[in-house]
């Protein structure tokens, strides 16, 4: 249930903007990947072009090849649903659908794609993704209220429940805890090590400490300036990233010298 | 490699896609296809009136003498209706704005939005049968008192169907429109600017004349376009009210018609060549709304161009 | 920030020059006992008693404020009191409007099958017979109840598909594109078409397509959608606007295809704003006369088909029973029944303006925090 990503020359474009240039990584499979780097450089502009959610702003489009095992998302007729439904995303804030129940958020990816399923199926999926999200303690006696009657963190961790559901091969995260206050980072980042047994995991972060905490590879990014494309500095072990970088501004950004 | 196994995907769902953005396309061109057909049909059944002999037209001279003294008859009502509304809708837009206090605010926008929500034809009906005899003695002694002016020349009309009854009904209609676009003008306006004449230690009034005024002048001048758009088109308070008749000076006397009234009070019994003078009328009102309409509409764009407040 | 301290001990020196606080109450009693007395002298009526006394008490005030405090704080004072005097004034034709139509509805409403039957059959002979006689007023306004609600259920069964769908083109698909900005342009134009306007293209076009003198509830419900489709455009493409592209994201994100977003995310989480909007853009269209004066003609009678013969509505039936009485001799039975009229007309009005208040906090979206 787990796919691994490889990037090849990729190249993100706003309308004639050039975002982000020349990324090539390959993030393995059952693993968490962390993207650091300083605000602006295209980190999270690069993690929305692994499901193709950049197409969502006009004037956004791709050069170059991202392949999920060996399948080029951006390849002739690729249909970008169908890479959402395998590449999941978690979002900064968390957006649970206010019109929808705990449980009909996370039944959402199924019954708005308007797929049949039983309701002991139902249940049953139910169940099995917010445990995933270890959630369900919290909410298994209010399933039927509304899901933004949740704290942050819970609406956060049905929001990656909500991902689950889909039953996806890769779950995106965009600086999920930006918006959560410490304890509730805390849960979603305990999650996150669960869920690489399952999933393949890539995570942007501002914290760096998160990313030590979390994540098993670490990219770095960065822009030369206001206007300049994002580039991909360094790609290695959490570690080594942290601990022994190759690269000058690397280690400048990681020991706190600038961004 | 391989085939690409995203490629394989449900078609029903893309077709939905499709089906979709195309309705949604389709109806957003109807309504640009309606208003052209306004405009068309408009214009179609028009013709017969413009291009018939003179002769046959209502009053015997040709369809441009026919409209002109009812176009200025219209201009006469709503610029009069204008007139009175402005300042009485600038008020009570500050009064909700700036002096009422905060948690009746709401609720007195409400009632002036009541003021929108009654019906033409009632006020057409409360103008006749309750304003215009009220309002009738205060005409007799504007004829007694001002009378040399033209415009309050006598005998003033016994039962107060006169096109200045006609216009404050107007105005009464007028009025919450020019309110609510000035009251939302005014909300906007930047609390710093006016924080910083209160702390120049201005009075409440100089902080109006130097924040809030300057700052909506604009959306008053595009609101006041937009009233006199309403005032020009309105049927019922006019055709209900005014005892109509040929174009006169005098306001207290009656006399005097508007474009829409006239189509109203004519068009269900006309047929043949009537019906075409009648729809060319309308087209005649149409062309000038527009023109007003767009004028506001352009002084709003671009107003929000360089306020920053949107 | 120390400033608290000092202005406490400020504040004492600036009131030095001010009016006391009970000086309006004090201008405000001796403009009403002068404006009483003079009244008296010219013939007492409250409206004038009113008027006397705000224009005295604003002198009063004003010229006090002039002398103690100065001109500064006498403009002020005299800003204040035109600006609220100017809502006063216009609080007074919305009491007036709605005290009239109470007076004279009330018995117009109370009639025994004033409701539930039509004019059909009622003449003017029946009129001068009841006013003559003291006979009770026949005659109701069913018919033109009736035809109100079908040429305006069907006016908002071609305007909501319509006015929604642009409204979705323009937020959704629309993408600042030349053709959404020109829709966008052309529907505040349309909002400024004048009703009878809008009126006389309903009936210039079936004039055209179906034949000369074409009159039917149908015509003049497409003359009211000409009228209504803007306001619903409008209104639901705000209440599209603010639902926050953090929920469209999410659901694109779980690989939901976009017009399933729409009607599954979208609308359901914009729907009260959106009913709300077509509950107002259906009472601003109840109102309107001209448009099916022009459209529908005029009918006595009970009318089932909206698409065809004349039919009456309740705004044509207020018009002609004031301008065309059914007796021209005694115009007081027909006038009863428009005032009648008039009186249902403002209430339906009423119910749906506060229809759309409760949709609107109904059906929001629970927050439950």
């Amino acid at each position: 249930m787990s796919k691994r990503i490889d990037v090849k020359d990729l190249n993100v474009y706003y309308g004639s903007f050039l975002a982000v240039e020349g990324v090539n990584i390959s993030i393995e499979a059952k693993s968490v990947t962390a993207f650091i780097g300083p605000s602006g450089c295209g980190k999270s502009t690069f993690l929305r072009t692994l499901n193709r959610m950049h197409e969502v702003l006009p004037g956004a489009r791709v050069e170059g090849e991202v392949l999920l095992d060996g399948d080029n998302l951006y390849g002739a007729g690729v249909d970008p649903v169908t890479v959402r439904s395998q590449v999941g995303m978690v979002f900064q804030r968390p957006n649970p659908f206010p019109t929808m129940s705990i449980r009909d958020n996370v039944l959402a990816g199924v019954k708005l794609n308007n797929k049949r399923i039983t309701k002991g199926a139902a249940d049953a999926l139910v169940e099995k993704s917010l445990r995933a999200a270890n959630l369900w303690n919290e909410v298994k006696d209010r399933l039927e209220k509304p899901g933004s009657g949740l704290s942050g963190g819970q609406q956060q961790r049905l929001c990656i429940a909500r991902a689950i559901a889909v039953e996806p091969q890769v779950i995106l995260m965009d600086e999920p805890c930006s918006a959560l206050d410490p304890i509730s980072t805390l849960a979603v980042e305990d999650l996150i090590n669960e869920l690489k047994d399952e999933y393949t995991v890539v995570i942007v972060t501002h914290n760096m400490q998160q990313a030590a905490r979390v994540s098993d590879k670490t990219a770095f990014f960065n822009i030369a300036g206001t206007g300049k494309p994002g580039k991909l500095i360094e790609f290695a072990d959490t570690t080594t990233i942290f601990n022994n970088p190759s690269q000058k501004a690397t280690e400048d950004y990681v020991s706190g010298r600038f961004g | 490699m391989t085939t690409n196994s995203l490629t394989t995907s449900q078609g029903a769902g893309r077709a939905g896609d499709k089906v979709f953005s195309g309705a949604t396309l389709a109806a957003g061109c109807l309504i640009l296809l309606v208003l052209f057909g306004v405009a068309l049909f408009l214009v179609i059944q028009a013709i017969p009136a413009l291009v018939a002999p003179p002769a046959d037209i209502q009053g015997g001279h040709g369809f441009f003498a026919y409209i002109g003294p009812i176009v200025v008859g219209t201009l006469i009502a709503a610029v009069i209706a204008l007139v009175i509304a402005t300042p009485v809708a600038i008020g009570v837009a500050l009064f909700i704005s700036h002096y009422a206090p905060r948690k009746l605010a709401s609720g007195l926008g409400y009632v002036v939005d009541l003021l929108a929500a009654i019906p033409s034809v009632v006020y057409g009906a409360w103008g006749a049968a309750f304003l215009a005899p009220q309002i009738s003695p205060a005409y007799n002694w504007l004829a007694s008192t001002m009378g040399w002016l033209p415009i309050f020349q006598g005998p003033a009309s016994a039962t107060g169907k006169t096109i200045l009854t006609a216009s404050i009904v107007l105005s009464v209609m007028v009025l919450p429109i020019i309110t609510s676009l000035s009251r939302e003008i005014f909300l906007q306006t930047p609390k710093l600017h006016e924080e910083a004449a209160l702390a120049l230690g201005a009075t409440r009034w100089e902080m109006i004349k130097m924040a809030v005024l300057p700052f909506g002048r604009p959306g008053i001048v595009s609101a006041v376009m937009l009233g006199l758009g309403r005032a020009l088109g309105e049927t019922m308070a006019v055709a209900l009210v005014l005892s109509s008749g040929v174009l006169t000076a005098s306001l207290i006397q009656s006399g005097n018609q508007t474009i829409a009234a006239e189509i109203a009070l004519n068009f269900p019994e006309a047929s043949g060549l009537k019906v075409s003078t009648l729809i060319a009328a309308g087209l005649v009102l149409f062309v000038i709304t527009l023109g007003v309409n767009m004028i506001a509409r352009w002084i709003i764009t671009r107003h929000k161009e360089f306020s920053g407040a949107n | 920030m120390t400033v608290t301290a000092p202005v406490a001990r400020k504040r004492s020196a600036l009131t030095k020059g001010q009016l006391p606080a009970f000086a309006p109450y004090v201008v405000l009693a001796v403009a009403l006992v002068l404006g009483a007395a003079i009244l008296a002298l010219i013939g007492f009526n409250a409206f004038g008693w009113g008027l006397v006394s705000a224009i005295l008490f604003t002198i009063g005030l004003v010229g006090w404020s002039a002398a103690v405090e100065g001109g500064r704080k006498s403009s002020d004072k005299l800003a204040t009191c035109l600006i609220v005097g100017s809502f006063l004034v216009a609080l007074l034709p919305l009491i007036s409007v709605i005290w009239a139509v109470l007076v004279n509805g009330i018995p117009g409403i109370i009639s025994p099958g004033f409701l539930t039957t039509s004019m059909n059959g009622v003449t003017g002979a029946l009129d001068n017979k009841s006013v003559d006689e003291g006979t009770k007023v026949l005659g109701g306004i069913y018919h033109a109840l009736l035809g109100t609600v079908q040429i305006t259920l069907l006016a908002t069964v071609i305007s909501v598909p319509v006015g929604l769908l642009t409204a979705i083109y323009l937020v959704e698909y629309g993408n600042d594109r030349a053709l959404a900005r020109a829709i966008t342009f052309f529907v505040d134009v349309m909002t400024g078409i004048p009703s009878i306007v809008a009126g006389l293209f309903a009936a210039a076009f079936f004039f055209a397509v179906v034949g000369p003198g074409t009159k039917t509830g149908a015509v003049a419900a497409v003359a009211l959608s000409v009228l209504m489709i803007p306001v619903v455009v409008r209104s639901s493409e705000e209440m599209l606007k603010i639902v926050p592209n953090e929920l469209r994201e999410a659901a694109y994100a779980l690989g939901v295809r976009k017009w399933r977003t729409i009607l599954k995310v979208v609308i359901p989480t914009a729907i009260s704003g959106i009913a709300s909007g077509v509950t107002l853009a259906i009472a601003r269209v109840i109102g309107e006369t001209a448009p099916i004066l022009v459209t529908a003609g005029f009918a006595t009678t009970i009318n089932n088909n909206v698409f065809g013969g004349w039919m009456a509505s309740l705004p044509t039936f207020i018009y002609t029973q004031i301008l065309n009485p059914t007796s021209p001799s005694n115009p007081d039975p027909s006038s009863q029944r428009a005032w009648g009229a008039a009186l249902v007309l403002i209430i339906l009005v009423m119910i749906l303006n506060l229809g759309a208040r409760l949709i609107a906090r109904i059906f929001a979206p629970k927050a439950g925090r």
